[in-house]
């Protein structure tokens, strides 16, 4: 790293300006990235203590194993320049791809649905290393053809890069992260400036698209969705209708949140948690965690922490140094800003299950790393922003 | 210029479409906030009690901890019925998955486990939830400890399907009083309403019939409750508060064991295998023994019953075991009817036990020939005489002689004595039998039920107990014991007092008040006479049956004609030792002559209760 531009700017504005080093980090982003990880770590440990017999530790050693190395990660990642990931587009591109193949492959081997590789200690999820890889690449390629954004052909192109491996993952099946992906395109599109006419055909366009994959191919006989899926997407209509079944989860999440009252039942007294009434306690349902044992109060500041995370990505996103920054801010942002609202949606029922985690909160290495990791290029971009304007405020000071 | 050199406060130059657009990215995320917030708001501050209630819900299960059933003894305390803890399968249709593919092959899972067919659960459990609406059907009892951990261990894979501790009616002596004891099961909506079961929760375990019906508020324990809290997949996980289950009291019996055991072994086998017997004391209407044959081991109640078993207990091809001839069989009774028939003659004044009456074997009465058995002659003789050799001559004179009276005395006396109506005695299902009354009779003849008015004949076959005369062993018990204590028609009760587990009293029960009749004591003496000579004079109907028997027995064959069967055999006999007393009834289906059958069975059983030799004597008197 020592030998990265970045460095000798960094070196030349110093050198330059003999006034305290800038400051290289968004400290308000670390602040709510070191908060979240915090209250991930106590709410898995207190929600997985009786899950695995003998060893009351074994999630949050875990936990606490992935959100070192991502924190590692992330803290080398925002001394890169990002810039040059603008160049390795398609080595991302087709990273995302392989990996994604490599699973389906595996999976159809095993004769079962796969969305991971064992790696040593780590069920490594290429769907969400993914995330990332897209945000990376698409904006790379928006860049590329930001004279021709006007042109139809931009916007079906950077949509059908998306739509590749949303596909993929969808088949695998991960609904989603298919539709973060999606979301991650729209996102990057939108905040490169595609004209409002382009988002309004390609809203049409989807909603055609998820009408005919929910309603008008299962008339007809193809399944596009398994079955479940689409149970869970319209359970949440109705969550009584069959309370053992789909729904089952939705209501004792809802149940859980609701039972935590203002200030919580405390870790010993959540029953709906402890008693494994709650499905998924650690990963997908760990926000209903956090309603139970520590109540509206616990529930609130995680979300302070969130939306301290986003108003912040998003300022990150404004200040950005070139465009390729502010498009992977802005892919970044939507996909944080997507995860958070599915998931505690879901949590609270007003959102259906798609199986989305709750970003840096839920247990998982691949989805913990890979979001400490794009906080690293959040916060290499907010460096290079502050290097550059620092770097131009010494060059136009005279 | 200080502005540039400040890099904190200073922005790079953003587009207004990127600021406009950044602007849309805030504002979403604002509202998002704003939902989620006021969502969690609803949910925690708002609804907050609601949900830690839903949530209290799931995890708290009130278990019933059924209770057991108080233990029947018989009069020396020997156990007849107690209890044992037994493992039992059951299937609560309520959470059955729907019917259909995966209700199937639950059923296939589970038979595959329990050894039975999809097809013997469905059927079970639809017959018992006909029966019983809300109460988990039992579908295998006494389930093997490997099955109750494989299925406790592995319950949401088998829905609806429950494992759980009960306990088992346990009949240690078999056979043995099978018929009084009756059934138990759950409470049904019918019972739920009546006032005997007042208080009783759904799902209770219930006596249905003989005594654990007549004495269920003893026998019925309090069932317990635990409270257990469970996790998700219904396991407990603690439990949170007990309350213990209350044993039901023990109840005494007054049968004895003995006499009970002895009398159903001596009628078995007897006649076509049909009969029944009542032993009481004439003193108070205790019942001593009550049994009926055939049989049946009580112990199949216990578990469900498959329904070739159950059609195998009703049927009347091989004896319809279930019935309870003691109090149910309706028969006619042939001659031990004449002692109605004396006390209706000497206590309406018809005659005097001096009265003579000529018996030349035969008699005409209303232009139909009345014959003694075989005919036989016994010449002039008066009450004794004519009970001793049982002459039907003397007893149809009798009856045509009170029927001319028109006092209709006999049916009176009859009635007094308790034909014709339920002695009262504490088993439920008692039959009335009837009486045949000339109001009756013309009443089916008006109706054309019947071919004929009441005439005289029907009277003069009453007299000798037969005709349209159906009586009930019970009732014959009944009326002879109202004869040997001197006037009081007893409640026969079998239940005599309520013990607490050491066999403390905690209560007598008090049966039902006797009826007075008025029976002057010269003719009582001069029936008992009678009877006597019956037993132990030369030429009496039973002497032989008797003979080199140590202790005194007044007693009278019956040999009742019935319809397309043979004779069936009756014997009704007195003990009156002063300590001892006993009356036994004893009645055989197609057992012959009353010395034949019912004579010698009664001797085994007075041999038993006065512990004497047993020895099965059967007597050659042909008469009826």
């Amino acid at each position: 790293m020592n030998t990265s531009p970045i460095h000798k700017r960094e070196e030349d504005a110093t050198a330059v300006a003999p006034r305290p080093p800038v400051l290289r980090l968004d400290w308000l982003l670390l602040l709510a990235t070191l908060g979240l990880i915090v209250c991930s770590l106590i709410t898995v440990g207190d929600a997985t203590r009786d899950d695995v017999p003998g060893s009351p530790h074994y999630y949050l050693d875990r936990q606490l194993l992935f959100a070192g190395i991502g924190l590692i990660l992330m803290f080398a990642v925002s001394r890169m320049d990002y810039s040059r990931l603008r160049e390795l587009k398609y080595g991302l591109y087709a990273v995302t791809i392989a990996s994604i193949l490599l699973v389906l492959a595996l999976g159809a081997a095993s004769r079962g649905s796969r969305r991971s590789f064992d790696l040593a200690f780590l069920n490594f999820q290429p769907s969400e290393l993914g995330k990332l890889l897209l945000v990376l690449a698409l904006s790379a390629f928006v860049v590329d053809r930001i004279r021709r954004l006007r042109d139809r052909d931009t916007t079906a192109r950077t949509m059908l890069l998306a739509l590749i491996p949303s596909a993929l993952v969808i088949v695998q099946p991960d609904l989603g992260s298919g539709m973060v992906y999606v979301i991650i395109a729209f996102a990057v599109l939108f905040v490169a400036g595609t004209s409002w006419k382009h988002f309004a055909v390609l809203g049409a366009t989807f909603a055609v698209a998820i009408t005919l994959a929910l309603a008008v191919a299962p008339a007809a006989g193809v399944q596009v969705l398994k079955p479940y899926q689409v149970q869970r997407l319209t359970g949440f209509l109705n969550p009584s209708s069959d309370p053992q079944s789909q729904t089952y989860q939705l209501n004792q999440s809802r149940i859980a949140i609701g039972a935590g009252e203002k200030t919580g039942r405390g870790v010993s007294g959540a029953t709906q948690t402890k008693l494994n009434f709650l499905p998924e306690h650690h990963t997908d349902f760990v926000f209903a965690v956090v309603g139970e044992t520590y109540g509206f109060l616990g529930a609130a500041i995680v979300l302070a922490l969130y939306a301290l995370l986003i108003w912040r990505s998003l300022r990150i996103l404004t200040l950005a140094k070139n465009l390729y920054g502010a498009l992977i801010a802005g892919g970044i942002v939507a996909m944080l800003m997507f995860q958070v609202f599915v998931n505690v949606g879901m949590t609270v029922g007003i959102m259906p299950i798609t199986g989305v985690p709750l970003p840096l909160m839920s247990y998982g290495g691949s989805s913990v790393i890979v979001t400490l990791l794009a906080l690293g290029i959040l916060q290499s971009v907010y460096g290079e922003a502050r290097m550059a304007s620092a770097f131009k405020g010494r060059a136009l000071n005279p | 210029m200080l502005q540039l050199q400040l890099p904190d406060e200073r922005r790079p130059p953003i587009t207004p479409q990127l600021a406009l657009r950044v602007a849309i990215l805030g504002g979403i995320a604002l509202t998002m906030f704003a939902i989620i917030f006021f969502r969690l708001w609803f949910l925690e501050v708002l609804s907050g009690d609601k949900y830690r209630a839903q949530a209290n819900n799931n995890r708290i299960r009130d278990v019933a901890v059924p209770a057991p059933r108080g233990d029947i003894v018989d009069r020396n305390g020997t156990v007849l019925v107690d209890n044992r803890v037994s493992i039992a399968v059951q299937i609560d249709p309520r959470k059955l998955p729907p019917a259909g593919p995966r209700r199937r092959v639950l059923y296939q899972r589970l038979g595959a486990v329990i050894g039975e067919t999809p097809h013997q659960i469905d059927t079970e459990v639809r017959r018992q939830h006909a029966l019983v609406p809300y109460a988990p059907a039992t579908i295998k009892s006494d389930a093997s400890r490997d099955l109750y951990s494989y299925l406790f261990e592995r319950q949401n894979e088998f829905p609806g399907v429950t494992v759980t501790r009960v306990y088992l009616r346990q009949y240690p002596h078999g056979n043995v009083g099978a018929h009084m004891f009756g059934t138990i099961g759950s409470i049904s909506p019918g019972e739920l309403k009546m006032l005997k079961f007042k208080g009783v929760h759904q799902g209770t375990i219930v006596g249905q019939d003989g005594i654990e019906y007549s004495y269920d508020r003893y026998l019925r324990g309090v069932d317990g409750a635990s409270r257990v809290q469970i996790d998700s997949l219904g396991r407990a996980t603690g439990e949170l508060a007990l309350r213990q289950p209350l044993q039901g009291k023990n109840l005494k019996l007054s049968i004895d064991f003995g006499l009970q055991r002895e009398g159903e072994q001596a009628i078995s086998g007897l006649g076509n295998g049909r009969g029944a017997f009542v032993a009481m004391d004439p003193r108070n209407g205790e019942v001593l023994a009550l049994g009926s044959t055939p049989s049946f081991d009580p112990n199949v109640f216990a578990k469900p019953l498959t329904q070739a078993r159950y059609k195998a207990l009703t049927s009347p091809s091989n004896g319809s075991p279930l019935l309870d001839r003691a109090i149910r069989g309706e028969y006619p009774t042939g001659s031990t009817f004449k002692l109605i028939t004396s006390v209706a003659g000497l206590q309406s004044g018809a005659f005097t036990p001096d009265t003579f009456i000529d018996d030349p074997g035969s008699i005409q009465i209303g232009g139909i020939t009345f014959q003694n058995s075989g005919g036989t002659p016994h010449g002039a003789l008066a009450l004794r005489e004519a009970l001793q050799v049982s002459s039907d001559v003397f007893f149809y004179t009798l009856g045509a002689r009170i029927n001319n009276s028109g006092t209709q005395a006999l049916q009176k006396w009859a009635h007094r004595l308790g034909i014709g109506r339920p002695t009262g005695i504490d088993l439920p299902g008692e039959f009335s039998g009837l009486l045949p009354t000339p109001a009756w009779r013309d009443r089916l003849f008006r109706k054309h039920l019947t071919d004929r008015p009441w005439s005289v004949g029907d009277n003069v076959n009453l007299a000798v107990g037969q005709g349209d005369l159906e009586a009930t062993p019970i009732q014959m018990a009944t009326a002879y014991s109202a004869v040997a204590n001197g006037g009081r028609v007893l409640r026969p009760h079998i239940g005599l007092e309520v013990d607490d587990a050491a066999g403390r009293v905690l209560q007598t029960i008090q049966p039902g008040a006797s009826r007075n009749i008025h029976l002057d004591p010269s003719n009582r003496q001069a029936i008992l006479d009678g009877l006597h000579l019956a037993a132990s004079a030369p030429g009496g109907t039973s002497a032989d049956v008797w003979a080199g028997f140590p202790h005194q027995i007044d007693g009278k064959t019956g040999t009742a004609e019935r319809p397309n069967q043979a004779d069936q055999s009756w014997y009704v006999c007195y003990a009156p030792d002063p300590q001892r007393p006993l009356v036994i009834a004893v009645t055989i289906e197609e057992g012959g002559f009353g010395a034949e059958a019912a004579a010698p069975a009664a001797r085994l059983m007075m041999s038993q209760w006065f512990g004497v030799q047993k020895k099965f004597v059967a007597g050659t008197s042909t008469t009826r």
